[in-house]
């Protein structure tokens, strides 16, 4: 019997025969922080007397208080420079980027287990790497011993047909899957992405999906490292770091899904649920307050084009704030060359620096009572923006620029389609 | 080990930002702070209300959302001596283990706010004392069990130098 993309790389990694279902030791390539979840794991380490790490990439990132708002955190980001300093891991230092984003520009490569102290981890399994989300003592152990165990997860594949309508992106695909699947459709399960569409995407909306893979309780979003894996790395500078990985033909699936891309509209989240979706016929006309473009999900590069080409000689409405934050330095600095920061400062938007942003309620755009915001991230829970009485929707960049300018969510395709429609197939 | 209580009840999907919400980031370093407004965003009395013993009790998922381990670490560090609930997300599950929250997964539908519960933990029965009936829970995973009784991961990476998990 053949394997699914989970099995292969924790049979590598383990060198045991690794099925869903069993534990194994695997190996551990990349063992990575954020600054929320750092200084926990710091703190365990010194309590075992643990002063060197042994992951060969053990990386700590400054991102979701970056620059810090205030003195304890601060204080944080200097335990997590030290302990980087003296136990040989990396620092991610503020302003370079959200640890997610990081991961897949400079540091993982297809095959490698990555564990890092931030559920949305998964996102690299768009690179054909198993990466998945960890508590701090387990990330700490992980990176102090160079391995770590797992339970093999059962596969559900998800196989997607069709082209997508001008107007949906592969963030609409992924909220329509979670509203299908329901946020704990997946729990414990590996989800693993395929068919025509997924190879046709380009890697950027590849990684939205793999991103969200936790947002229906999955532990890892994994996708075949092809062609386009390697012309990403390539971009990136590193097709040294290529190799191809896919699933064997017979493989065994718990569950086949199958989606067909012709038929599918664009999403929107309702709050205060991730998959809580519904088309967005169903969420026009809601009145908004503010839209924040930016985060791992939704805040690369090909993102950002998405949204200046919509804001582009446009202004947000009067009543709505318009914030984006590009998810790493690399991605600030390609949208400063291509002209894009002036198309958003023109439009009337604040831009802030790489990093976290708004999205889990630290600083800048906190929500005030009552207040609405459309947002191109990939949670929208009670309190998530920092104020339990704000209410966050979810949507895709392209639906987040065009309802900006209409100060109401709005559907993209009204714009968008405007273009001529590609042949199809 | 026989824990006694009382119930604190809560619905489905009780996420870890409102367990252990975004807001008091800057307290992740000073648990004590942070554990006084654990479950806050689900019931803002909770932390005032709850004494030490008592259980969380809640449906689907719970747990879900960030891997911030915070969010168990504040429930154990309030008192509170085990969660039940008909399902956990992944993440909060192996932290909860790791950090020796005990956890119970078993049907909650017939367990209400005020109940006096007994549970042992060897076994896994509950017992509702003030409605007079049992529940089994689900064993835990081998692997689980044997990091929870050695009091934790840290505790038991130092007991065996490695991870002993069959
Ligand atoms: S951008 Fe948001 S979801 Fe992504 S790592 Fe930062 S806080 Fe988490």
């Amino acid at each position: 019997m053949g394997k699914t993309l989970a099995e292969k790389i924790l049979t590598e990694k383990s060198g045991q025969d690794a099925r869903a279902g069993d534990i194994v030791i695997a190996k551990v390539n990349v063992a990575a922080f954020q600054d929320g979840t750092g200084p926990l794991g710091v703190r365990q380490l010194q309590k075992m007397k643990i002063s060197k790490v042994k992951a060969p990439k053990s990386i700590f990132f400054l991102d979701h208080a970056a620059p810090s708002p205030r003195k304890e955190l601060s204080n944080d980001h200097i335990l997590l420079r030290e302990f980087s300093r003296k136990s040989g891991a990396t620092l991610s230092e503020v302003g370079d980027g959200v640890i997610h984003q990081r991961l897949v520009e400079t540091f993982v490569k297809p095959g490698d287990v990555v564990i890092g102290g931030d559920s949305h981890t998964c996102t690299s399994g768009a690179l054909g790497a198993f990466a998945t989300g960890m508590g701090s003592t387990d990330v700490a152990i992980g990176m102090a011993m160079g391995k770590t165990w797992f339970r093999v997860p059962q596969t559900f594949r998800i196989e997607v047909e069709g082209r997508f309508q001008p107007g949906v992106l592969s963030k609409d695909l992924i909220l329509y899957l979670i509203g299908q699947l329901g946020a704990d459709g997946a729990t414990y399960k590996a989800l693993e992405f395929g068919g025509p569409t997924i190879d046709r995407l380009s890697m950027e909306s590849r990684f939205v999906l793999s991103n969200m893979a936790v947002e229906a309780g999955a532990k890892v979003g994994l996708i075949a490292s092809d062609k386009k894996t390697k012309e990403y790395l390539k971009s990136q500078g590193r097709i040294r770091d290529w190799r191809p990985i896919t699933p064997d033909k017979d493989a065994e699936y718990e569950r086949v899904i199958r989606i067909n891309a012709d038929k599918l509209v664009p999403q929107v989240a309702f709050p205060h649920t991730v998959d809580n979706t519904r088309p967005i016929t169903k969420a026009k006309g809601i009145k908004i307050d503010q839209v924040f473009i930016g985060t791992c999900t939704n805040g690369r590069i090909e993102d950002l084009k998405i949204a200046a080409k919509i804001l582009k000689n446009k202004k947000r409405a009067s009543h709505t704030r318009l914030i984006v934050v590009p998810a790493s330095r690399k991605v600030y600095l390609e949208a400063m060359k291509l002209g894009l920061l002036e198309i958003f400062v023109r439009a009337g938007a604040i831009i802030m620096g790489p990093g976290c942003g708004p999205c889990v309620g630290v600083h800048q755009g906190v929500l005030g009572d009552g207040e609405v915001c459309l947002s191109t991230a990939n949670r929208n829970f009670k309190g998530r923006m920092g104020n339990p009485k704000g209410f966050v929707y979810l949507a895709s960049p392209a639906t987040a620029a065009y309802s900006a300018i209409m100060g109401k969510i709005s559907d993209p395709r009204e714009i968008m389609a405007q273009k001529k429609p590609r042949r199809r197939r | 080990m026989k824990l006694k209580g009382r119930v604190w009840k809560f619905g489905d999907s009780i996420s870890t930002d409102l367990i252990c919400p975004g807001r008091y980031f800057h307290l992740r370093s000073n648990l004590p702070e942070l554990a006084k407004h654990v479950l806050e965003d689900a019931d803002p009395e909770f932390a005032s209300k709850m004494s030490k013993g008592d259980f969380v009790v809640a449906g689907n998922n719970f747990g879900l959302g960030s891997s911030r381990e915070h969010a168990p670490t504040i429930i154990k560090l309030s008192g509170v001596s085990a969660v039940l609930a008909k399902s956990f997300a992944r993440i909060f599950y192996r932290n909860a283990i790791n950090v020796g929250l005990p956890l119970l997964e078993c049907d909650t539908d017939k367990i209400d706010e005020g109940d006096e519960l007994e549970v042992d933990l060897s076994t896994g029965i509950i017992k509702d004392k003030t409605k007079g009936f049992e529940l089994q829970a689900k064993p835990l995973p081998r692997a689980m069990l044997n990091i929870l009784q050695d009091g934790g991961l840290v505790a038991h990476i130092q007991k065996h130098k490695d991870f002993k998990l069959d």
